[in-house]
Protein backbone atom coordinates (compact mmCIF):
# COMPACT_ATOMS: atom_id res chain seq x y z
CA UNK A 1 0.00 0.00 0.00
CA UNK A 2 1.37 3.25 -0.76
CA UNK A 3 0.40 6.59 1.34
CA UNK A 4 0.38 9.83 0.46
CA UNK A 5 0.96 12.50 2.61
CA UNK A 6 0.39 16.48 2.16
CA UNK A 7 2.17 19.12 3.80
CA UNK A 8 2.67 22.69 4.19
CA UNK A 9 5.19 25.18 5.12
CA UNK A 10 3.75 27.43 7.57
CA UNK A 11 5.19 30.16 10.64
CA UNK A 12 6.72 27.77 13.28
CA UNK A 13 3.19 27.73 15.85
CA UNK A 14 5.48 29.69 18.76
CA UNK A 15 6.13 32.71 16.57
CA UNK A 16 2.92 35.17 17.49
CA UNK A 17 1.99 36.80 13.88
CA UNK A 18 2.17 40.15 13.11
CA UNK A 19 -0.51 42.59 11.03
CA UNK A 20 1.87 44.04 8.19
CA UNK A 21 1.12 48.32 8.58
CA UNK A 22 -0.87 48.82 5.08
CA UNK A 23 -3.16 46.23 6.78
CA UNK A 24 -2.41 43.92 3.94
CA UNK A 25 -1.52 40.47 5.11
CA UNK A 26 0.26 39.22 8.16
CA UNK A 27 4.08 39.65 7.72
CA UNK A 28 6.07 37.14 6.86
CA UNK A 29 9.40 37.99 6.29
CA UNK A 30 12.26 37.25 8.28
CA UNK A 31 9.66 34.60 10.24
CA UNK A 32 10.58 31.34 11.12
CA UNK A 33 9.02 28.86 9.34
CA UNK A 34 8.32 25.20 9.90
CA UNK A 35 6.04 22.33 9.06
CA UNK A 36 1.92 23.03 10.31
CA UNK A 37 1.57 20.43 13.19
CA UNK A 38 -1.11 18.55 12.05
CA UNK A 39 0.99 17.86 8.94
CA UNK A 40 3.97 16.58 11.25
CA UNK A 41 1.09 14.26 13.12
CA UNK A 42 0.41 13.33 9.19
CA UNK A 43 3.77 12.01 8.40
CA UNK A 44 4.02 10.53 11.67
CA UNK A 45 1.15 7.95 11.32
CA UNK A 46 2.12 7.51 7.71
CA UNK A 47 5.69 6.33 9.32
CA UNK A 48 4.55 4.06 11.54
CA UNK A 49 1.93 2.48 9.15
CA UNK A 50 4.36 1.48 7.01
CA UNK A 51 6.70 0.10 10.37
CA UNK A 52 3.76 -1.89 10.92
CA UNK A 53 4.16 -3.16 7.41
CA UNK A 54 0.86 -2.12 6.59
CA UNK A 55 2.49 0.14 3.89
CA UNK A 56 4.99 -0.03 1.07
CA UNK A 57 6.17 3.65 0.51
CA UNK A 58 5.26 7.43 1.92
CA UNK A 59 5.06 9.89 -0.89
CA UNK A 60 5.09 12.95 0.78
CA UNK A 61 3.92 16.50 -1.17
CA UNK A 62 3.98 19.78 -0.38
CA UNK A 63 2.77 23.14 -2.82
CA UNK A 64 4.32 26.12 -2.61
CA UNK A 65 7.49 28.11 -3.94
CA UNK A 66 11.27 26.29 -3.66
CA UNK A 67 11.03 26.79 0.14
CA UNK A 68 9.02 23.86 1.31
CA UNK A 69 11.87 21.84 -0.09
CA UNK A 70 12.93 22.30 3.68
CA UNK A 71 9.92 20.69 4.90
CA UNK A 72 10.09 17.89 2.51
CA UNK A 73 13.40 16.75 3.53
CA UNK A 74 12.63 17.05 7.47
CA UNK A 75 9.76 14.94 6.11
CA UNK A 76 12.12 12.72 4.32
CA UNK A 77 14.30 12.61 7.50
CA UNK A 78 11.43 11.26 9.53
CA UNK A 79 11.13 8.04 7.19
CA UNK A 80 9.00 9.47 3.86
CA UNK A 81 10.59 7.82 0.87
CA UNK A 82 10.42 9.89 -1.44
CA UNK A 83 8.98 13.71 -1.62
CA UNK A 84 7.21 15.73 -4.92
CA UNK A 85 7.46 19.42 -4.83
CA UNK A 86 4.60 20.89 -7.01
CA UNK A 87 6.15 24.41 -7.68
CA UNK A 88 3.91 27.75 -7.95
CA UNK A 89 4.23 31.02 -5.87
CA UNK A 90 0.82 31.72 -6.66
CA UNK A 91 -1.04 32.33 -3.18
CA UNK A 92 -3.59 29.43 -3.98
CA UNK A 93 -7.31 28.77 -1.75
CA UNK A 94 -7.55 25.33 -0.35
CA UNK A 95 -9.75 24.09 -3.39
CA UNK A 96 -6.98 24.88 -5.99
CA UNK A 97 -4.59 22.78 -3.28
CA UNK A 98 -7.16 20.08 -3.12
CA UNK A 99 -7.70 19.68 -6.99
CA UNK A 100 -3.65 20.00 -7.70
CA UNK A 101 -3.71 16.91 -4.92
CA UNK A 102 -6.45 14.74 -6.35
CA UNK A 103 -4.55 15.09 -9.70
CA UNK A 104 -1.52 13.73 -8.43
CA UNK A 105 -3.96 11.00 -6.38
CA UNK A 106 -4.80 10.02 -9.81
CA UNK A 107 -1.19 9.60 -10.54
CA UNK A 108 0.44 7.93 -8.04
CA UNK A 109 -3.44 6.40 -6.69
CA UNK A 110 -2.22 6.03 -2.69
CA UNK A 111 -4.57 3.78 -1.17
CA UNK A 112 -4.55 6.00 1.82
CA UNK A 113 -4.08 9.85 1.87
CA UNK A 114 -3.47 11.39 5.20
CA UNK A 115 -3.55 15.36 5.66
CA UNK A 116 -3.33 17.05 8.71
CA UNK A 117 -6.53 19.01 9.70
CA UNK A 118 -5.90 22.62 9.27
CA UNK A 119 -3.47 24.76 8.34
CA UNK A 120 -2.52 26.72 11.43
CA UNK A 121 -1.99 30.13 9.02
CA UNK A 122 -5.08 30.05 7.23
CA UNK A 123 -7.33 27.66 9.92
CA UNK A 124 -9.76 26.75 6.63
CA UNK A 125 -9.63 23.05 7.89
CA UNK A 126 -11.11 22.12 4.38
CA UNK A 127 -8.12 20.25 2.03
CA UNK A 128 -8.52 16.83 2.79
CA UNK A 129 -12.53 17.12 3.04
CA UNK A 130 -12.23 19.00 -0.10
CA UNK A 131 -9.91 16.50 -1.76
CA UNK A 132 -11.97 13.59 -0.90
CA UNK A 133 -15.16 14.84 -2.66
CA UNK A 134 -12.97 15.49 -5.79
CA UNK A 135 -11.50 11.91 -5.54
CA UNK A 136 -15.03 10.22 -4.43
CA UNK A 137 -13.23 8.64 -2.00
CA UNK A 138 -14.77 8.60 1.73
CA UNK A 139 -13.12 10.90 4.79
CA UNK A 140 -12.45 9.88 7.81
CA UNK A 141 -11.40 13.49 9.81
CA UNK A 142 -10.18 14.80 12.77
CA UNK A 143 -8.56 10.93 13.61
CA UNK A 144 -7.66 10.10 16.84
CA UNK A 145 -7.30 6.53 15.62
CA UNK A 146 -5.57 5.00 12.53
CA UNK A 147 -6.55 0.77 12.14
CA UNK A 148 -6.09 -0.45 8.99
CA UNK A 149 -7.41 -4.34 8.39
CA UNK A 150 -8.56 -5.86 5.01
CA UNK A 151 -9.14 -3.27 2.79
CA UNK A 152 -10.73 -0.60 4.95
CA UNK A 153 -9.67 1.53 7.32
CA UNK A 154 -11.50 2.29 10.83
CA UNK A 155 -10.79 6.41 12.10
CA UNK A 156 -12.05 6.97 15.54
CA UNK A 157 -12.70 10.98 14.72
CA UNK A 158 -12.54 13.63 17.47
CA UNK A 159 -16.21 14.87 17.41
CA UNK A 160 -17.71 17.72 19.56
CA UNK A 161 -19.70 15.23 21.82
CA UNK A 162 -16.93 12.75 22.48
CA UNK A 163 -15.37 10.09 19.93
CA UNK A 164 -17.20 8.73 16.89
CA UNK A 165 -15.29 5.63 14.98
CA UNK A 166 -16.09 5.22 11.08
CA UNK A 167 -15.14 2.72 8.58
CA UNK A 168 -14.20 3.35 5.38
CA UNK A 169 -13.18 1.21 2.49
CA UNK A 170 -9.71 1.59 0.98
CA UNK A 171 -9.22 4.14 -0.82
CA UNK A 172 -9.88 6.86 1.69
CA UNK A 173 -8.66 10.48 3.19
CA UNK A 174 -7.66 10.52 6.36
CA UNK A 175 -6.94 13.94 8.43
CA UNK A 176 -5.09 13.85 11.73
CA UNK A 177 -6.17 15.65 14.70
CA UNK A 178 -3.54 16.35 17.49
CA UNK A 179 -3.88 13.42 19.61
CA UNK A 180 -3.44 10.82 17.24
CA UNK A 181 0.15 10.33 17.80
CA UNK A 182 3.36 11.81 19.43
CA UNK A 183 5.48 13.20 16.26
CA UNK A 184 9.38 12.04 16.49
CA UNK A 185 12.38 14.05 15.80
CA UNK A 186 14.53 13.74 13.15
CA UNK A 187 17.90 12.12 14.09
CA UNK A 188 21.17 14.00 12.72
CA UNK A 189 22.46 10.26 10.42
CA UNK A 190 18.65 10.23 9.14
CA UNK A 191 18.66 14.28 8.12
CA UNK A 192 22.11 13.22 5.60
CA UNK A 193 20.32 10.65 4.56
CA UNK A 194 16.99 12.21 3.72
CA UNK A 195 19.65 15.03 1.28
CA UNK A 196 19.89 11.47 -1.15
CA UNK A 197 16.08 10.83 -1.09
CA UNK A 198 14.65 11.87 -4.66
CA UNK A 199 12.49 15.23 -4.28
CA UNK A 200 11.27 15.68 -7.39
CA UNK A 201 9.62 19.07 -8.77
CA UNK A 202 6.62 19.86 -11.22
CA UNK A 203 5.48 22.85 -12.28
CA UNK A 204 1.45 23.82 -10.94
CA UNK A 205 0.97 24.76 -14.31
CA UNK A 206 1.52 21.24 -15.71
CA UNK A 207 -1.53 19.57 -13.94
CA UNK A 208 -4.20 21.93 -16.26
CA UNK A 209 -5.52 23.24 -13.16
CA UNK A 210 -7.66 26.66 -13.37
CA UNK A 211 -5.52 28.50 -10.44
CA UNK A 212 -7.32 31.55 -10.55
CA UNK A 213 -8.04 33.09 -7.17
CA UNK A 214 -11.83 32.88 -6.03
CA UNK A 215 -11.08 34.91 -2.78
CA UNK A 216 -10.09 38.80 -2.72
CA UNK A 217 -8.68 39.42 0.73
CA UNK A 218 -9.06 43.03 1.09
CA UNK A 219 -7.53 43.76 4.48
CA UNK A 220 -6.13 42.13 8.03
CA UNK A 221 -6.31 43.84 11.23
CA UNK A 222 -5.41 43.52 14.01
CA UNK A 223 -7.86 42.12 16.68
CA UNK A 224 -9.32 43.90 18.59
CA UNK A 225 -7.08 44.35 22.17
CA UNK A 226 -8.38 43.85 25.20
CA UNK A 227 -8.61 46.76 28.00
CA UNK A 228 -5.69 46.23 30.32
CA UNK A 229 -6.86 44.49 33.42
CA UNK A 230 -6.46 44.79 37.32
CA UNK A 231 -4.64 42.66 39.39
CA UNK A 232 -6.64 41.76 42.55
CA UNK A 233 -4.95 41.13 46.46
CA UNK A 234 -7.09 38.19 47.09
CA UNK A 235 -10.32 36.17 46.71
CA UNK A 236 -12.33 38.29 48.33
CA UNK A 237 -11.63 41.36 46.01
CA UNK A 238 -11.68 39.42 42.98
CA UNK A 239 -15.53 38.02 44.11
CA UNK A 240 -16.63 41.47 44.86
CA UNK A 241 -14.82 42.83 41.36
CA UNK A 242 -17.26 40.33 39.33
CA UNK A 243 -20.30 40.91 41.63
CA UNK A 244 -20.68 44.89 41.56
CA UNK A 245 -17.81 46.22 39.01
CA UNK A 246 -17.87 43.13 35.96
CA UNK A 247 -21.72 42.22 37.41
CA UNK A 248 -21.22 38.74 35.82
CA UNK A 249 -21.92 36.78 38.96
CA UNK A 250 -24.86 37.42 41.19
CA UNK B 1 -31.74 34.89 -4.01
CA UNK B 2 -32.15 33.08 -0.71
CA UNK B 3 -29.64 31.09 1.85
CA UNK B 4 -29.35 27.86 2.73
CA UNK B 5 -28.53 26.98 6.57
CA UNK B 6 -27.63 23.30 7.80
CA UNK B 7 -29.09 22.38 11.23
CA UNK B 8 -26.74 21.80 13.94
CA UNK B 9 -27.88 18.84 16.01
CA UNK B 10 -26.94 15.87 17.95
CA UNK B 11 -28.98 12.85 18.75
CA UNK B 12 -32.09 14.72 17.62
CA UNK B 13 -31.61 17.54 20.59
CA UNK B 14 -31.51 21.43 18.59
CA UNK B 15 -27.73 22.70 19.22
CA UNK B 16 -28.06 27.05 20.33
CA UNK B 17 -25.67 26.78 17.32
CA UNK B 18 -27.90 26.59 14.55
CA UNK B 19 -29.52 29.44 16.30
CA UNK B 20 -26.82 31.66 15.69
CA UNK B 21 -25.66 30.60 12.31
CA UNK B 22 -29.32 31.76 11.51
CA UNK B 23 -28.64 34.81 13.15
CA UNK B 24 -25.63 35.06 10.43
CA UNK B 25 -27.02 33.70 7.66
CA UNK B 26 -30.05 36.64 7.91
CA UNK B 27 -27.59 39.40 8.10
CA UNK B 28 -26.79 38.61 4.59
CA UNK B 29 -30.55 39.83 3.64
CA UNK B 30 -31.81 36.96 1.88
CA UNK B 31 -34.89 34.60 2.48
CA UNK B 32 -33.18 31.96 4.77
CA UNK B 33 -34.57 27.92 4.63
CA UNK B 34 -33.31 25.86 7.07
CA UNK B 35 -32.09 22.11 6.50
CA UNK B 36 -32.59 19.75 9.16
CA UNK B 37 -30.79 16.67 8.19
CA UNK B 38 -31.01 13.09 10.50
CA UNK B 39 -33.15 10.42 11.99
CA UNK B 40 -36.34 10.88 13.89
CA UNK B 41 -35.63 14.54 13.68
CA UNK B 42 -39.10 15.44 12.99
CA UNK B 43 -39.91 17.06 16.36
CA UNK B 44 -36.06 18.93 16.40
CA UNK B 45 -37.67 20.48 12.76
CA UNK B 46 -40.75 21.77 14.11
CA UNK B 47 -38.31 23.47 17.05
CA UNK B 48 -36.21 24.88 13.96
CA UNK B 49 -39.53 26.29 12.30
CA UNK B 50 -40.26 28.42 15.43
CA UNK B 51 -36.79 30.24 14.95
CA UNK B 52 -37.47 33.55 14.40
CA UNK B 53 -36.34 34.34 10.43
CA UNK B 54 -36.72 31.21 9.58
CA UNK B 55 -38.94 30.76 5.58
CA UNK B 56 -38.74 27.20 5.33
CA UNK B 57 -37.67 24.21 7.51
CA UNK B 58 -36.41 21.16 4.59
CA UNK B 59 -36.47 18.00 6.38
CA UNK B 60 -34.38 15.14 5.35
CA UNK B 61 -35.46 12.70 8.09
CA UNK B 62 -34.17 9.01 7.27
CA UNK B 63 -32.48 6.26 8.90
CA UNK B 64 -29.40 6.87 6.72
CA UNK B 65 -28.90 10.35 8.17
CA UNK B 66 -28.67 8.56 11.52
CA UNK B 67 -25.13 9.63 11.99
CA UNK B 68 -24.81 12.54 9.87
CA UNK B 69 -22.03 10.70 7.80
CA UNK B 70 -20.42 13.76 5.70
CA UNK B 71 -20.49 11.91 2.55
CA UNK B 72 -24.43 10.90 2.66
CA UNK B 73 -24.88 14.20 3.98
CA UNK B 74 -22.45 16.30 1.52
CA UNK B 75 -24.31 15.05 -1.30
CA UNK B 76 -28.06 15.88 0.26
CA UNK B 77 -26.82 19.39 0.40
CA UNK B 78 -25.96 19.47 -3.15
CA UNK B 79 -29.06 17.82 -4.23
CA UNK B 80 -30.75 20.85 -3.36
CA UNK B 81 -27.92 23.56 -3.86
CA UNK B 82 -29.02 24.94 -6.83
CA UNK B 83 -31.71 27.14 -5.13
CA UNK B 84 -29.16 29.11 -3.21
CA UNK B 85 -26.77 31.63 -3.24
CA UNK B 86 -25.46 31.24 0.54
CA UNK B 87 -24.87 27.85 2.34
CA UNK B 88 -24.02 27.98 5.85
CA UNK B 89 -23.52 25.38 8.86
CA UNK B 90 -22.04 26.34 12.43
CA UNK B 91 -18.50 25.65 12.22
CA UNK B 92 -18.90 22.37 14.66
CA UNK B 93 -17.01 19.55 14.29
CA UNK B 94 -20.20 18.04 11.92
CA UNK B 95 -20.50 21.30 9.95
CA UNK B 96 -16.43 21.57 9.53
CA UNK B 97 -16.31 17.81 8.60
CA UNK B 98 -19.31 18.20 5.95
CA UNK B 99 -19.24 21.90 4.30
CA UNK B 100 -15.74 21.72 2.25
CA UNK B 101 -16.96 18.39 0.79
CA UNK B 102 -20.24 20.01 -0.16
CA UNK B 103 -17.94 23.25 -1.78
CA UNK B 104 -15.78 20.68 -3.79
CA UNK B 105 -18.74 19.00 -5.60
CA UNK B 106 -20.09 22.31 -6.37
CA UNK B 107 -16.49 23.43 -7.73
CA UNK B 108 -16.58 26.54 -5.37
CA UNK B 109 -14.06 27.93 -2.57
CA UNK B 110 -15.27 28.09 1.00
CA UNK B 111 -15.35 30.25 3.77
CA UNK B 112 -14.40 29.19 7.06
CA UNK B 113 -15.37 29.96 10.59
CA UNK B 114 -16.47 33.49 9.61
CA UNK B 115 -17.50 36.09 12.76
CA UNK B 116 -18.80 38.85 10.78
CA UNK B 117 -21.01 39.68 7.71
CA UNK B 118 -20.17 42.89 5.73
CA UNK B 119 -22.07 42.31 2.92
CA UNK B 120 -23.45 39.66 0.40
CA UNK B 121 -20.10 38.53 -0.77
CA UNK B 122 -17.95 40.09 2.24
CA UNK B 123 -17.07 37.96 5.48
CA UNK B 124 -15.09 38.27 8.33
CA UNK B 125 -12.77 35.71 9.33
CA UNK B 126 -9.49 35.16 11.86
CA UNK B 127 -6.71 33.72 10.81
CA UNK B 128 -2.95 33.19 12.06
CA UNK B 129 -4.97 31.34 15.86
CA UNK B 130 -6.72 35.34 15.85
CA UNK B 131 -3.95 37.18 15.61
CA UNK B 132 -5.24 38.48 12.01
CA UNK B 133 -8.80 39.62 11.49
CA UNK B 134 -8.84 39.24 7.90
CA UNK B 135 -11.53 40.54 5.41
CA UNK B 136 -12.76 38.75 2.46
CA UNK B 137 -14.63 38.97 -0.28
CA UNK B 138 -15.70 35.85 -2.28
CA UNK B 139 -16.00 35.53 -6.07
CA UNK B 140 -17.72 32.87 -6.01
CA UNK B 141 -21.79 32.93 -7.40
CA UNK B 142 -22.31 30.54 -4.57
CA UNK B 143 -21.05 30.85 -1.09
CA UNK B 144 -20.05 27.77 0.87
CA UNK B 145 -19.40 29.09 4.85
CA UNK B 146 -19.58 28.29 8.31
CA UNK B 147 -20.18 30.18 10.72
CA UNK B 148 -18.28 30.65 14.45
CA UNK B 149 -21.30 30.53 16.59
CA UNK B 150 -19.96 32.31 19.37
CA UNK B 151 -19.86 35.21 17.57
CA UNK B 152 -23.37 35.85 16.68
CA UNK B 153 -26.62 36.04 18.92
CA UNK B 154 -29.27 33.48 19.53
CA UNK B 155 -32.64 34.12 17.56
CA UNK B 156 -36.13 34.45 18.93
CA UNK B 157 -39.28 32.69 17.94
CA UNK B 158 -41.74 33.09 16.06
CA UNK B 159 -44.82 31.44 14.72
CA UNK B 160 -43.69 28.27 13.32
CA UNK B 161 -42.84 28.38 9.26
CA UNK B 162 -43.69 25.75 6.49
CA UNK B 163 -41.77 22.35 6.85
CA UNK B 164 -41.03 20.74 3.80
CA UNK B 165 -40.30 16.93 3.63
CA UNK B 166 -37.14 16.13 1.50
CA UNK B 167 -37.59 12.55 -0.18
CA UNK B 168 -34.15 12.13 -1.67
CA UNK B 169 -32.58 8.98 0.02
CA UNK B 170 -28.67 9.30 -0.20
CA UNK B 171 -26.54 6.52 1.24
CA UNK B 172 -22.51 5.92 0.25
CA UNK B 173 -21.57 2.86 -0.05
CA UNK B 174 -17.97 3.29 1.12
CA UNK B 175 -18.23 4.52 4.38
CA UNK B 176 -20.15 3.02 8.17
CA UNK B 177 -20.62 4.29 11.06
CA UNK B 178 -19.13 1.76 14.22
CA UNK B 179 -19.67 3.42 17.59
CA UNK B 180 -19.86 7.00 19.35
CA UNK B 181 -18.70 6.67 22.64
CA UNK B 182 -20.02 10.35 24.41
CA UNK B 183 -18.27 12.13 27.27
CA UNK B 184 -21.32 12.07 30.33
CA UNK B 185 -21.89 15.70 31.59
CA UNK B 186 -24.70 17.13 33.85
CA UNK B 187 -22.83 20.63 33.43
CA UNK B 188 -24.19 23.37 30.45
CA UNK B 189 -22.23 22.30 27.03
CA UNK B 190 -18.95 24.45 26.64
CA UNK B 191 -19.71 26.55 23.75
CA UNK B 192 -23.33 27.34 25.19
CA UNK B 193 -22.05 27.98 28.61
CA UNK B 194 -22.38 31.47 30.07
CA UNK B 195 -19.72 30.69 32.57
CA UNK B 196 -16.42 28.59 32.16
CA UNK B 197 -13.90 27.44 34.43
CA UNK B 198 -10.84 26.05 32.95
CA UNK B 199 -7.98 24.05 34.23
CA UNK B 200 -4.23 23.95 33.03
CA UNK B 201 -0.91 22.30 33.62
CA UNK B 202 -0.85 23.50 37.32
CA UNK B 203 -3.59 21.45 38.10
CA UNK B 204 -1.40 18.98 38.63
CA UNK B 205 -3.61 16.01 37.97
CA UNK B 206 -6.94 14.88 36.87
CA UNK B 207 -8.43 14.40 40.72
CA UNK B 208 -7.54 18.17 40.69
CA UNK B 209 -10.10 19.29 38.69
CA UNK B 210 -12.66 18.31 41.43
CA UNK B 211 -11.38 21.42 43.10
CA UNK B 212 -13.20 23.43 39.64
CA UNK B 213 -16.66 21.30 39.87
CA UNK B 214 -17.84 23.06 43.19
CA UNK B 215 -17.27 26.35 41.59
CA UNK B 216 -18.78 25.30 38.42
CA UNK B 217 -21.72 24.33 40.94
CA UNK B 218 -22.94 27.42 42.15
CA UNK B 219 -21.82 29.28 38.80
CA UNK B 220 -23.47 27.05 36.47
CA UNK B 221 -20.53 26.70 34.75
CA UNK B 222 -19.25 24.50 32.07
CA UNK B 223 -15.57 23.27 32.92
CA UNK B 224 -12.52 23.10 29.88
CA UNK B 225 -8.80 22.70 29.91
CA UNK B 226 -5.87 23.36 27.81
CA UNK B 227 -4.20 21.50 25.72
CA UNK B 228 -1.69 20.82 28.13
CA UNK B 229 -4.16 19.58 30.57
CA UNK B 230 -5.75 17.22 27.95
CA UNK B 231 -1.86 15.81 26.92
CA UNK B 232 -1.01 15.16 30.27
CA UNK B 233 -4.33 12.69 30.61
CA UNK B 234 -5.80 14.80 33.26
CA UNK B 235 -9.09 15.30 31.34
CA UNK B 236 -10.67 14.20 28.00
CA UNK B 237 -9.94 16.06 24.63
CA UNK B 238 -13.49 17.18 24.28
CA UNK B 239 -13.25 19.84 27.01
CA UNK B 240 -9.76 21.79 25.70
CA UNK B 241 -10.54 25.35 24.79
CA UNK B 242 -8.35 26.66 21.94
CA UNK B 243 -7.35 26.80 18.07
CA UNK B 244 -7.85 22.79 18.03
CA UNK B 245 -10.27 22.34 20.38
CA UNK B 246 -13.42 24.42 21.08
CA UNK B 247 -13.81 28.42 20.55
CA UNK B 248 -16.02 30.03 23.07
CA UNK B 249 -17.14 33.39 24.22
CA UNK B 250 -18.48 33.41 27.32
CA UNK B 251 -19.59 36.00 29.87
CA UNK B 252 -17.03 34.89 32.31
CA UNK B 253 -13.63 33.06 31.98
CA UNK B 254 -12.23 31.40 34.52
CA UNK B 255 -8.47 30.12 33.81
CA UNK B 256 -6.74 28.56 36.75
CA UNK B 257 -3.29 27.24 36.22
CA UNK B 258 -3.05 28.50 32.30
CA UNK B 259 -0.45 30.18 31.19
CA UNK B 260 -2.00 31.70 28.17
CA UNK B 261 -0.27 29.88 25.20
CA UNK B 262 -1.32 31.29 21.18
CA UNK B 263 -3.50 28.43 21.03
CA UNK B 264 -4.95 29.05 24.53
CA UNK B 265 -6.13 32.09 23.94
CA UNK B 266 -7.35 31.68 20.36
CA UNK B 267 -9.94 29.54 21.78
CA UNK B 268 -11.28 31.78 24.45
CA UNK B 269 -9.89 35.93 24.21
CA UNK B 270 -13.85 37.10 23.20
CA UNK B 271 -14.84 35.97 26.42
CA UNK B 272 -16.41 39.27 27.70
CA UNK B 273 -14.82 38.60 31.30
CA UNK B 274 -11.68 37.07 32.06
CA UNK B 275 -10.19 35.89 35.22
CA UNK B 276 -6.93 34.26 35.60
CA UNK B 277 -5.55 32.59 38.91
CA UNK B 278 -1.76 31.80 38.60
CA UNK B 279 1.62 31.74 40.59
CA UNK B 280 3.52 33.15 38.01
CA UNK B 281 2.95 36.87 37.80
CA UNK B 282 4.79 36.82 34.25
CA UNK B 283 1.93 34.12 32.54
CA UNK B 284 0.67 35.63 29.02
CA UNK B 285 -2.58 35.21 30.37
CA UNK B 286 -2.72 38.32 32.53
CA UNK B 287 -2.32 40.30 29.63
CA UNK B 288 -5.33 39.67 28.20
CA UNK B 289 -7.27 39.24 32.22
CA UNK B 290 -9.38 41.79 32.93
CA UNK B 291 -9.15 40.26 37.10
CA UNK B 292 -5.73 38.95 37.58
CA UNK B 293 -4.78 36.84 41.01
CA UNK B 294 -1.12 35.71 41.75
CA UNK B 295 -1.48 33.02 43.60
CA UNK B 296 -1.48 29.66 44.46
CA UNK B 297 -4.43 27.69 42.54
CA UNK B 298 -4.57 24.82 45.65
CA UNK B 299 -5.45 28.06 47.82
CA UNK B 300 -7.55 30.08 46.20
CA UNK B 301 -10.19 27.53 44.46
CA UNK B 302 -11.14 26.47 48.16
CA UNK B 303 -11.37 29.63 49.13
CA UNK B 304 -13.79 30.84 45.96
CA UNK B 305 -15.82 28.13 46.72
CA UNK B 306 -16.55 29.00 49.74
CA UNK B 307 -16.86 33.06 48.78
CA UNK B 308 -19.50 32.12 45.80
Amino acid sequence: MKILVPIKRVIDYNVKARVKADKSDIDLANVKMAMNPFCEIAVEEAIRIKEAGNATEVVVVSIGDKACHEQLRTALALGADRAIHIDTDQKLDSLHIAKLLNKLVEQENPELVILGKQSIDSDNNQTGQMLAALSKRPQGTFASEVVISEGKVNVTREVDGGLQTVSLSLPAIVTTDLRLNEPRYASLPNIMKAKRKPLETVAADSFGVDLSPRFELLQVEEPAQRQGGVIVDDVAQLVEKLKNEAKVIS
Amino acid sequence: MKSLVIAEHENAILKPETSKTIHAALKVGHSVDVLVVGDGVSALAQQVAAIAGVNRVLLADNSVYAHQLAENTADLVVSLASDYSHIFAAATTTGKNTLPRVAALLDKSQLSEIIDVVDADTFKRPIYAGNGIATVKSLEDVKVITVRASAFELQGEQAPCEIQAVDAVIESNNSAFVSISQTESVRPELTAAPVIISGGRGMQNGENFALLEGIADKLGAAIGASRAAVDAGFVPNDMQVGQTGKIVAPDLYIAVGISGAIQHLAGMKDSKVIVAINKDPDAPIFQVADYGLVADLFEVLPALEQAL
